[in-house]
């Protein structure tokens, strides 16, 4: 067939486009670095391994739900709801897993499926968000905004207002989820790798994550290049849920009980690590592994204000908060 | 409103995007109560120069000079401010503030802290009674009016601001007979009142009919300027494009008597836009939409696709009975659209070439992994099929030319391999080289056996490239004109609903 007129070297001719400024793609490693640099010399204690996977162990929560914050981010929309999500989570678990015990089933069973709930219940939860935001026509900033208050309301109703606490015998089985280490390595920092990888493979390297990023580019040209806009979105939040759900069921066996402050403000703290890691909050194009470096980052913070005495702890928050600012300062669109 | 005119000079004006350079060093000068009509086709640089002109946009060389001193505008509020008004294209209203509110937008009215509104009503009313809006309260919200009505509530926004240099893109396009007429004696009032208008339009009677003077540019350059009464129409169209019409498109050839219909559609209706409309396109036949802006024509589409709300009493691809519910579904059954919003609804401007390019048959290239190879190999053939100038194969699509945008565009909703493709406006904001290449792609799809249905405002275009063409009106189709019977005379006749 006669192509249409050609232009054989209209590549190689034209002269080399400029490359786009890839800072914002260094800019959290760089400041991850800085940090720690900061952290060794302000404290000895800081540059131990017992201190990095402590560190890492404590980002694994966090940084489990900010790689599926991260997708609903990248596909233009927001979830508040998860700190809520994530207590209510951790009570209905609890509480299913101390009425199977009194039945005789082995307590390894009984955690098992402890942990098939929470990720149920999580992607149960997110795909609720997803048919409410697309079906429903629903901004996401008001359906999770509802659903936090719900999620944290009914947690409160079943702990009576108290404490909801896993069963003694229950405790010792499911203790090694979160305290043992495999090869050194603490679980929850093996599970957190693995959440990372998969969602870096997912974002990068299938279809669906192609689409996730050109539903948060523009959602009209989605649509018009034949994209099942509304599935991918109910999909990214039924994600994000199961993420809540994995890090749930390893945040459980640390205290053993779930109460109305469990989970409080992780939802800041998530979508703060997916910021700080350079995916813009207006959605199209983000990083799994600048969210990951944006969780360990925020987690060094608090680290470091725990080991040194130069600022209060209690200021933590205003610090993550001041860093929060400073990167979407930085990173903000010239225009 | 006597005040002294205003001489606007642009001397030697260049103006590069990136690499693309879409002004040649333009000299330019508008005299006091004069109508000059400024002709190009899409793509020439008309627009480039008059938002110039206006302070939208910054001369990348050259000057410009009023009344002999030159200026430096840093923003449309600069233009304004010597009297330079420029009435888009696609309009600038808020559409959730009422008529007043939106011509004093930016120059409100105030008595000490707070604002005029009763002064600003008045006043409002006055400008839009000389633009023939009588019935329109300024109280009504924007999102209430209809198109037309909105095209003159700008015009009142430019009177209310004393503009001396009036420039109106395309003002006619969405105006019936009655409504244009209006609108020229306004036109001719301001004239007399020593105010200078500088109208683009496509519509060479109308050029005709008001202008004292014709500027043509082509490429970014200036082709001439020479008073109105010098030139023919035909002279005009010729000193557009540059050369003759008949180079421009490639031979028709007859669809086979034989050819199966491809896309047959019964008694559909879009609610607002489109009613009870039937067509059928064969393999191998490029069939023509025409109507003006508001016609129905691409919400008839957009509601085929399942974009819209939307019935039928038959809908039927290669023989077979199916309504699309989603772009999606429309895809899977070979049926793709080109949209007539590049930007807004056609490619993902940020992203890179490649990821456009296969968006619409992801499918083919992730299985289940994505394999950026089977992707690049794709890209690399559909920038030598389709004539694609880019730099290098990773930039995004913001930096390619509007006519290379498109020519990508066009390339990503072909890639699923359609039976039926749908091109809106297909060289809407390309220049002429461009134009020919799709031209000729528009032509090969056709010779390879596709149904191609184009819908454009070009009417040249249609009579040039299509071998039947329905004209629509009012959600309505008037007339299905076959190629012997196509002129602009009776296009535009039946699109207006002067037949």
């Amino acid at each position: 067939m006669p192509p249409v007129p050609t232009d054989p070297t209209a590549v190689s001719n034209a002269p080399p486009a400029r490359r786009p400024l890839r800072l914002p793609a260094i800019g959290p490693l760089l400041g991850l670095v800085l940090l720690c640099i900061a952290g060794t010399l302000l404290n000895g204690e800081f540059a131990t391994p017992d201190n990095a996977m402590n560190v890492l162990t404590r980002t694994a929560f966090i940084g489990i739900i900010a790689v599926g914050m991260c997708f609903v981010i990248i596909s233009g929309g927001i979830d508040l709801s998860v700190g809520s999500m994530a207590a209510l989570i951790a009570g209905v678990t609890i509480l299913l897993m101390n009425k199977l015990a009194p039945l005789g089933w082995p307590p390894v069973a009984v955690v098992m499926v402890g942990m098939g709930l929470a990720v149920l219940l999580g992607a149960l939860f997110g795909l609720a968000h997803g048919l409410l935001i697309t079906r429903g026509r629903i901004e996401p900033f008001i359906v999770t905004l509802g659903t936090l208050g719900i999620f944290r309301a009914y947690l409160t109703y079943f702990a009576d207002g108290g404490a909801i606490a896993l069963d003694n015998d229950l405790a010792d089985t499911y203790g090694p989820i979160y305290y043992g280490s495999l090869l050194g390595i603490p679980v929850p920092v093996w599970v957190f790798a693995l959440v990372a990888i998969a969602g870096a493979v997912l974002l990068n390297r299938t279809a669906f994550g192609r689409y996730v990023q050109a539903i948060g580019s523009n959602e009209q040209v989605a649509r018009y290049a034949a994209v099942d806009v509304d599935r991918i979105k109910v999909l990214t939040y039924t994600l994000l849920g199961a993420c809540v759900g994995v890090a749930t069921l390893l945040y459980v066996p640390r205290l053993g009980s779930a109460s109305p402050t469990t989970g409080l403000l992780w939802e800041l703290e998530a979508i703060a690590a997916v910021i700080v890691g350079g995916t813009a909050l207006r959605g199209g194009a983000g990083s799994i592994g600048g969210t990951v470096i944006g969780a360990i980052l925020l987690s060094v913070i608090s680290n470091i204000l725990n080991l040194t005495s130069i600022i209060s702890v209690y200021l933590n928050a205003a610090v993550q908060g001041f860093v929060i600012i400073a990167v979407a300062f930085m990173q903000r669109r010239r225009p | 409103m006597a005040k002294p005119g205003v001489r606007v000079e642009l001397r030697g004006v260049v103006k590069r995007f990136g690499l693309v350079q879409v002004l040649h060093g333009v000299d330019l000068a508008f005299e006091p109560g004069r109508v000059v009509g400024l002709l190009g086709e899409n793509g020439a640089g008309k627009s480039t120069l008059m938002k110039i002109l206006a302070g939208y946009e910054q001369p990348s060389e050259g000057t410009l000079a009023v009344n002999g001193r030159s200026l430096c505008f840093d923003g449309p509020r600069a233009a304004e401010a010597q009297g330079i008004v420029l009435i888009h294209q696609e309009f600038n209203l808020a559409e959730d503030l009422t008529v007043a509110q939106n011509i004093f937008l930016g120059h409100e009215q105030r008595r000490g802290w707070w604002l005029d509104d009763a002064g600003m009503r008045k006043t409002a009313r006055g400008v839009l009674d000389a633009v023939g809006l009588q019935k329109v309260d300024p109280n009504t919200r924007v999102r209430e009016l209809i198109v037309a009505e909105r095209q003159l509530v700008e015009i009142a926004k430019a009177l209310s601001r004393q503009a001396r240099v009036l420039i109106m893109d395309e003002p006619t396009a969405t105006l019936t007979p009655g409504e244009t007429g209006r609108l020229f004696e306004l036109v001719a009032r301001m004239k007399a009142d020593g105010v200078s208008v500088v109208f683009i339009s496509h519509k060479l009677d109308e050029v005709e009919r008001i202008t004292d003077e014709v500027v043509v540019m082509r490429d970014g350059h200036l082709i001439a300027q020479q008073p109105t009464a010098s030139l023919t129409r035909a002279q005009m169209a010729r000193l557009m494009v540059g050369r003759e019409l008949a180079d421009l498109y490639p031979l028709r050839r007859e669809v086979p008597a034989d050819a199966p219909v491809l896309l047959s559609v019964k008694g559909m209706s879009v609610p607002g836009w489109a009613h009870d409309v039937s067509f059928e396109v064969r393999a191998g036949e490029v069939f023509g939409f025409a109507g003006l802006v508001g016609s129905g024509r691409t919400e008839l589409f957009e509601g085929l696709l399942g974009l819209r709300e939307r019935s039928a009493q038959r809908v039927a691809l290669a023989g077979a009975p199916v309504l699309p519910r989603s772009p999606r579904e429309a895809a899977n059954l070979g049926l793709t659209y080109l949209s007539e919003d590049r930007k807004g609804r056609g490619l993902h401007v940020r992203f890179g070439l490649r990821e456009n390019l296969t968006l619409m048959a992801l499918h083919r290239h992730a299985k289940p992994w994505l394999k950026p190879s089977s992707e690049t190999a794709a890209l690399e053939q559909a920038v030598r099929e389709f004539g694609i100038r880019c730099g290098s194969l990773d930039v995004p699509a913001s930096s390619l030319s509007g006519g290379n945008q498109q020519k990508l565009a066009l390339a990503k909703v072909l890639h699923p391999a359609p039976q039926v493709v749908v091109l809106d406006e297909p060289t809407r904001g390309v220049d002429i080289g461009a134009k020919r290449e799709i031209y000729a792609l528009i032509r090969r799809l056709a010779d390879e056996g596709r149904a191609v249905v184009v819908i454009s405002s070009e009417l040249m275009e249609l009579i040039g490239l299509c071998h039947r063409v329905a004209v629509m009106r009012a959600g309505r189709l008037q007339a299905t004109l076959n190629a012997a019977q196509l002129n602009e005379q009776e296009l535009i006749a039946h699109a207006t609903g002067t037949h």
